[in-house]
């Protein structure tokens, strides 16, 4: 019979004190999974979104970490706006000579439905034709793509938009639907006009996936978002209330909004790859040049110092107080079994009459202890991705990063073995006891 | 087969002074031979079988058992020596609770360092029939069943002595001849020599060669 077995039914002797102690393992386990899994999607995720373009460039007064979060991640209050004639340096001004694409970006109107809540980007059709998302493992870009049935807006159409993967699914909708985007990032705010939706986006497994994405000419023409024109400007008006509209013109009778009437929140430049120093030069042009009216910033700097300034400390704190619970769960063992030594030194001793040497016997507390380690680090493993698969659409609504039941982290696979070592360590003291028992002392009935 | 001679033990009093519990110039069991060896309490019946079975070490003296003093032995052969060619019956049978009829049985074999025979086991337990009861814990089994179990764990290894430590003690006079029955038709059957230690006049009268321990053991004779 195996030390295993022996092991085994030892436990099944003590099922409540067992299960007990091989829970609080489970529990500490399972939150240090979570901790470990969590940590690194959403790094993963911060990483991937940041992805496809060189540098973001946004107004000047506010942080480089703000302009990143709003921009990409959509999250946090929108910076300050800078002119549209700021923008058109970059296709038509001193910086397009550097410039592959730049997509401008309007944000601040927001889109609400069943609880949930989701920003909309006003941006130009180039986001889904000019930038990918990010690349495969074999590093060739991925373009973003839509689902059967849809399309990318179009430019001349300026109340056409697309939605993303995760929008379309919580809000249910769809190809051919309207939504009124709310002025301002909370629900209280006025509903615009209408957009009606051309196209769900492909999952790209990024916070574009939560975000409705409208045509920029659309929305420069809702209320509140055009700039008063200067004194003695010529203006134009948008839009004739007194004509008669046509039933087939998808503008509704809206012309485009005067550029000097535009501003755009920020912009994404993806640099030419001529020399390869397109971006340095852009970005020291941008932000030492004479104008300062904007900054850009490398988002994946900004992401790297964001992981590591905030979001590593937070992990370190988390992993410590984890592990921590992993060692209260193992001294938790270490009593169990310990106090359960006086009861079983006669077991014990009838186990070394019947030629069970001391080593032996101390193995067999050892091998229950590891055992019980092992039991519950793997139930705990289990029960830390059950955890996450159950609370996955929660935290993907709530904080738009995807968690999948069977995302495993490599340092998990650390984990056995880690647990096996320490659980010989707290097993030690109790396996000791067994091989000091005195076999005669203990066979007589002595404790 | 086994042979004590010049065994002498003592534990030390709370005074620091020794307090001799065996002394023994001789003793000697031969091959299958059934021995009792009868005493008062406390005159070192259940010591002695410890020193024999090598759990509790001696002074000074030579233990041999077929032909191997285990005296001289390190810890770890006595073990192994022990789990090989000593049998042991307690006297509360001292099976254990968490482990089935033929696990228990079948634990005796696990530490002679030699490949498990389940099947051997099973052939024990259906010979004294038990052969029913195999997936049974103590808990489920009767007084005299326990009993059986107990005696066919100390056989499982064909041992060369079989030392029973005053196995009726604790059971009704009905049970206590099954208990002799059991232990010495057991011992014919598997060739085994036995040592049963015990108080009862009863039980003793059943067997050719009675051993006092005072004769024997001059310690207890001072005691």
């Amino acid at each position: 019979m195996s030390f295993w077995k022996i092991a085994w039914r030892n436990m099944q002797q003590r099922a409540l004190a067992s299960s007990l102690t091989g829970l609080s393992m489970a529990l500490g386990v399972a939150l240090m999974i979570l901790v470990i899994v969590i940590h690194e999607v959403t790094v993963q995720q911060f990483e991937s979104d940041a992805q496809g373009y060189h540098l973001i460039v946004g107004g000047s007064k506010g942080g480089d970490l703000q302009l990143v979060m709003t921009t990409v991640f959509h999250l946090g209050r929108p910076m300050y706006p800078i002119p549209y004639s700021y923008f058109k340096k970059f296709t038509e001004g001193e910086f397009s000579q550097y410039t592959e694409a730049a997509i401008p970006y309007c944000l601040g109107d927001s889109y609400h439905k069943d609880g949930f809540q989701f920003r909309v980007v006003a941006t130009s059709p180039d986001l889904f034709e000019k930038i990918s998302y990010g690349a495969d493992e074999d590093g060739n870009d991925l373009t973003y793509e839509f689902q059967p049935g849809g399309r990318n807006f179009k430019t001349d159409h300026f109340f056409e938009a697309v939605v993303g993967s995760v929008v379309a699914s919580k809000t249910g909708l769809k190809v051919g639907d309207t939504f009124q985007p709310t002025h301002g990032i909370g629900s209280t705010g006025d509903k615009h006009t209408e957009f009606t939706i051309v196209g769900v986006l492909a999952p790209t497994g990024t916070s574009n996936d939560r975000a409705l994405f409208a045509n920029l000419e659309g929305f420069y023409l809702l209320e509140d978002h055009a700039l008063s024109p200067e004194e003695g400007a010529e203006t134009e008006a948008t839009h004739d209330d007194h004509a008669e509209v046509d039933p087939n013109d998808p503008n509704r009778g809206f012309k485009p909004l005067p550029e000097a009437q535009r501003e755009v929140t920020s912009i994404l430049v993806l640099c030419k790859q001529q020399y390869g120093t397109e971006a340095m030069v852009l970005d020291y042009a941008i932000n030492k040049g004479k104008d300062r009216t904007a900054q850009a910033v490398a988002p994946a700097a900004v992401v790297s110092r964001l992981l590591e300034g905030i979001i590593g400390p937070v992990r370190l704190v988390l992993l410590v107080m984890t592990i921590l619970i992993i060692v209260v769960a193992g001294i938790s063992i270490l009593v169990s079994i310990y106090n359960s030594m006086s009861e079983r030194s006669h077991d014990i001793a009838v186990m070394r009459a019947l030629g069970a040497s001391r080593t032996a016997v101390m193995g067999i507390i050892l091998v229950e202890s590891i055992l019980l380690s092992l039991l519950g680090g793997m139930a705990g493993v289990l029960l830390g991705h059950v955890v996450l698969g159950l609370a996955s659409p929660y935290i993907e609504a709530h904080a738009g990063i995807t968690l999948k039941f069977w995302q495993f982290n490599w340092q998990e696979t650390l984990l056995i073995p880690g647990l096996v070592g320490f659980a010989s360590l707290v097993g030690f003291l109790p396996a000791l006891t067994a091989y000091r028992t005195d076999v005669g002392h203990a066979l007589s009935g002595g404790r | 087969m086994l042979l004590l001679e010049n065994v002498r033990k003592s534990y030390r009093e709370p005074n620091g002074e020794p307090l001799p519990i065996l002394d023994i110039e001789r003793l000697e069991i031969g091959a299958g031979e059934q021995v009792v060896l009868r005493g008062r309490s406390g005159c070192g019946k259940t010591t002695l079988l410890n020193c024999i079975a090598g759990l509790t070490t001696v002074d000074e003296g030579r233990i041999e058992i077929n032909g191997h003093d285990i005296v001289k032995l390190p810890e770890v052969s006595r073990d192994r020596f022990r789990a090989r060619y000593l049998g042991f019956v307690f006297q509360t049978f001292n099976l254990l609770p968490a482990f089935t009829a033929l696990e228990n049985v079948v634990l005796g074999m696990t530490f002679t360092g030699q490949k498990t025979d389940v099947s051997r086991a099973k052939q024990l337990l259906e010979q004294i029939g038990l052969g029913q009861r195999l997936s049974h814990k103590p808990s489920a089994l009767s007084v005299g069943e326990q009993q059986r179990v107990a005696v066919a764990r100390a056989l499982v290894n064909q041992p060369s002595l079989l030392l029973a430590d005053e196995p009726t003690a604790n059971v009704d006079p009905g049970h206590q001849q099954q208990i002799v029955d059991l232990l010495r038709e057991s011992c014919q059957r598997e060739n085994v020599a036995m040592l049963l230690v015990t108080h009862s006049p009863e039980v003793s009268g059943q067997f050719e060669r009675v051993e006092e321990l005072e004769d024997v053991n001059r310690a207890a004779r001072v005691a």
